[in-house]
């Protein structure tokens, strides 16, 4: 029976993170854009057994109002034994090297928007002195790739800083996981070309971020073989990587 | 993903195709609007466990409605669950049992979504005393290309109801569903099982059991000839009234992937048939087990459908009528047993007389045959093509959601409603059956 607050808590993996913890009757608070979403799946974990799933509307992006929704969170829960920090987009990486406004808009999106949340959260997570902040990173985020590295770069900025974090944050018992997962089938990468054989369900992926809260893990890749493929991926010398159509 | 395509389950007739996957209730108009606009027509896909063309657009884009898996609400207190048309049986079973409420009509498989079980009016062991899965559908959402959302039940709006039970997915997009669940005090299942060596006995131990058991089937041996056609296993079980109330997750075997050819033939299958039937000792068995090896054997099997080959196979399911079922069955044997094909999986049912709203349900009083064959041309079309005649001459039918080879001619004749659905047909949907049997 934990607290949970989800941030993009209509994403295909959040879903699939809550349908776990609901089974638990954890309560949440679901933060996103749309209402309606968010209403369906607020529904639909109450009927999987959460004690109550609460809606908050707001988009990442407004930085400004991160205190606030925050604080809502506590009034309703009282206490935050989880929070998911699980929004984020695909950016059209052509579109990103044309458009300097969208890249900007994008890597707010996937960047600069967790880092702004991070900040009140942690603050109150360190007062708490419990819980875990579990952050959706990318494996995309440990090397830049030609062909994804605005996305990329955001991710890195992500990864970066929740090192960082986990290492303030140890020294008041709280605990930061860092997500890396691999091609996941979600509405988010519906039409991109993914390998069949590399690509999971959500479900899968939500399994390892359950399990990973609970016994604590810093880093997590999902599922388990990303963590050896990105081994080889980070150690080809920069003269081969540039040259790679990756 | 954009790239690969879906299937029937029988893998054939092969007409792959290009799926819009649709996650959320309130994308599921833009979605169809778009892909009729596009494509002309479409379907909604769910789980991909229709045999045959069922499930197939004639505009090979289908609308996939599998990522509508969400539960809308639950009352424990009266068994009463409505979820999104994308739900499997499985995810709904996972929730129910632990609470005390099984499915009241369950196929042969829990991949199938609430959707499909809606649109093919599926039935189970219990159909004798149960009816269809239809007969437990207390009111659905319905949308349509041609008009807003309309939430149909017997009482309002009976026509689209009727129509869309068994409709086969044609009369709009099922976007919710409300059930009745049926109570339960145990998941376990007090299994019985005992040999019968012919048709005659059979029909005797139908006869005796059926009116006294939730559930009754029978495996039969399709390939027994003279004195022992249609000797087979008699099944026939209750659920348990002590025990626990657990869903059962058990590690799964696979078929990774397609051989070239069936593995499935006269030489395998006649070896297979004949060790089974005599493995299981000649008098009664009993066995107290979970509800997943009875109702769901060969859901321990991931995409068993591949032992037959690249080529796919067909399932021939008819129903003949009480009053002739014995002889028609006995010739259908006859007809299978002699050209020595078919399959391990042959199931022999009888089907009771509760009626379903559905205007194309398949089920009638009597007995349903169901078995499969690997796809092989030309014995699969002479054979069938005996098979119908013997069905037709007996008053019975096939059944659309395994079907792949039936005749226009024949659809209209064992479905004499059919036009009632055509004009409430959706003009933005229609299956390659649907083309097949009532367009070309």
């Amino acid at each position: 029976m934990k607290k949970i607050v989800i941030i993009g808590a209509t994403s295909a993996i959040a879903i699939a993170c809550a349908r776990l913890w609901a089974a638990e009757q954890s309560e949440f608070f679901l933060v996103g854009r749309h209402q309606d979403k968010l209403q369906q799946t607020s529904a639909d974990l109450v009927a999987r057994g959460a004690q109550a799933a609460h809606s908050y509307v707001l988009d990442l992006i407004d930085f400004q109002q991160h205190a606030a929704m925050l604080t809502q969170a506590l009034q309703t829960l009282g206490q935050i034994d989880v929070i998911l920090i699980a929004h984020g987009t695909l950016p059209d990486q052509h579109q990103c090297e044309q458009d300097v406004h969208y890249a900007l808009q994008e890597f707010n999106n996937n960047a600069l928007s967790v880092l702004a949340l991070l900040t009140p959260v942690a603050n109150h997570m360190a007062q708490q002195g419990f819980g875990t902040i579990a952050v959706i990173s990318s494996v995309a985020g440990d090397r830049g790739r030609g062909s994804n590295y605005l996305y990329g770069s955001a991710k890195a900025a992500v990864t970066t800083f929740c090192e960082g974090l986990r290492a303030r944050m140890f020294k008041v018992g709280v605990h930061v996981l860092t997500i890396k997962p691999g091609f996941v089938a979600t509405p988010m990468t519906a039409d991109l070309n993914l390998p069949a054989k590399l690509t999971v369900s959500p479900e899968v992926v939500a399994k390892d971020i359950v399990q990973a809260i609970a016994k604590r893990k810093d880093v997590l890749y999902t599922p388990w073989f990303w963590a050896w493929i990105m081994k080889i991926i980070i150690h080809i010398p920069r003269g081969i990587f540039k040259k790679l159509k990756l | 993903m954009s790239a690969t395509t879906l299937s029937s389950w029988g893998q054939y007739p092969a007409f792959p195709q290009a799926a819009r996957p649709c996650f959320w209730r309130s994308e599921l108009s833009t979605n169809l609007k778009q892909l009729i606009n596009q494509f002309g027509n479409t379907l909604a896909y769910g789980n991909g466990r229709s045999y045959g063309d069922s499930c197939l657009a004639s505009s090979d884009h289908v609308l996939a409605t599998r990522g509508l898996n969400r539960f809308i609400a639950a009352d424990w207190q009266n068994g009463i669950i409505r979820a999104e048309a994308g739900v499997s049986l499985a995810e709904l079973l996972q929730l129910s049992i632990p609470q005390g409420w099984f499915l009241p009509v369950t196929p042969g498989t829990q991949y199938v979504t609430l959707g499909g079980a809606v649109a093919n009016d599926v039935h189970g062991k219990n159909h004798h005393v149960r009816g269809t899965f239809g007969c437990h559908v207390r009111c659905f959402e319905l949308l349509r290309s041609d008009a807003s959302a309309q939430i149909c039940s017997p009482q309002d709006h009976s026509d689209l109801f009727n129509a869309t039970i068994g409709g086969l997915g044609l009369t709009g997009i099922i976007s919710w569903i409300e059930l009745q669940l049926l109570p339960i005090q145990s998941s376990l299942i007090q299994s019985y099982s005992t040999r019968f060596n012919n048709l005659a006995e059979f029909f005797q131990l139908a006869a005796e059991h059926d009116s006294q058991h939730e559930y009754t089937v029978a495996w039969i041996d399709c390939l027994a000839q003279g004195k022992h056609l249609g000797r087979g296993i008699f099944i026939y079980g209750d659920h348990a009234e002590t025990g626990e109330l657990a869903v059962h997750h058990k590690a799964k075997l696979t078929v990774p992937l397609t051989p070239p050819i069936s593995l499935i033939n006269s030489m395998s299958l006649r070896a297979f048939n004949t060790v089974y039937f005599h493995k299981h000792p000649p008098s009664l068995q009993h066995a107290l087990v979970s509800y997943e090896p009875f109702f769901y054997p060969l859901d321990a099997i991931s995409h068993w459908n591949r032992i037959y080959g690249k080529s796919g196979f067909q399932q021939y399911q008819c129903v003949i009528p009480s009053a002739s079922a014995e002889a028609a069955v006995h010739a259908l044997l006859q007809e299978i047993a002699a050209v020595g094909s078919g399959s391990f999986l042959a199931v022999l049912k009888r089907c009771g007389d509760v009626p379903s709203p559905g205007l194309l349900s398949f089920p009638l009083p009597g007995v349903s045959l169901a078995l499969d064959f690997p796809q092989l041309e030309p014995l699969n079309t002479t054979l069938f093509s005996r098979m119908d005649s013997i069905v037709r001459a007996a008053g019975g039918r096939l059944y659309p959601a395994k079907d792949a080879h039936m005749s226009a001619n024949d659809f209209r004749h064992f479905y004499p409603k059919w036009s009632s659905l055509e004009s409430l047909r959706d003009p933005g949907l229609c299956s390659r059956f649907w083309q097949r049997v009532t367009l070309a």
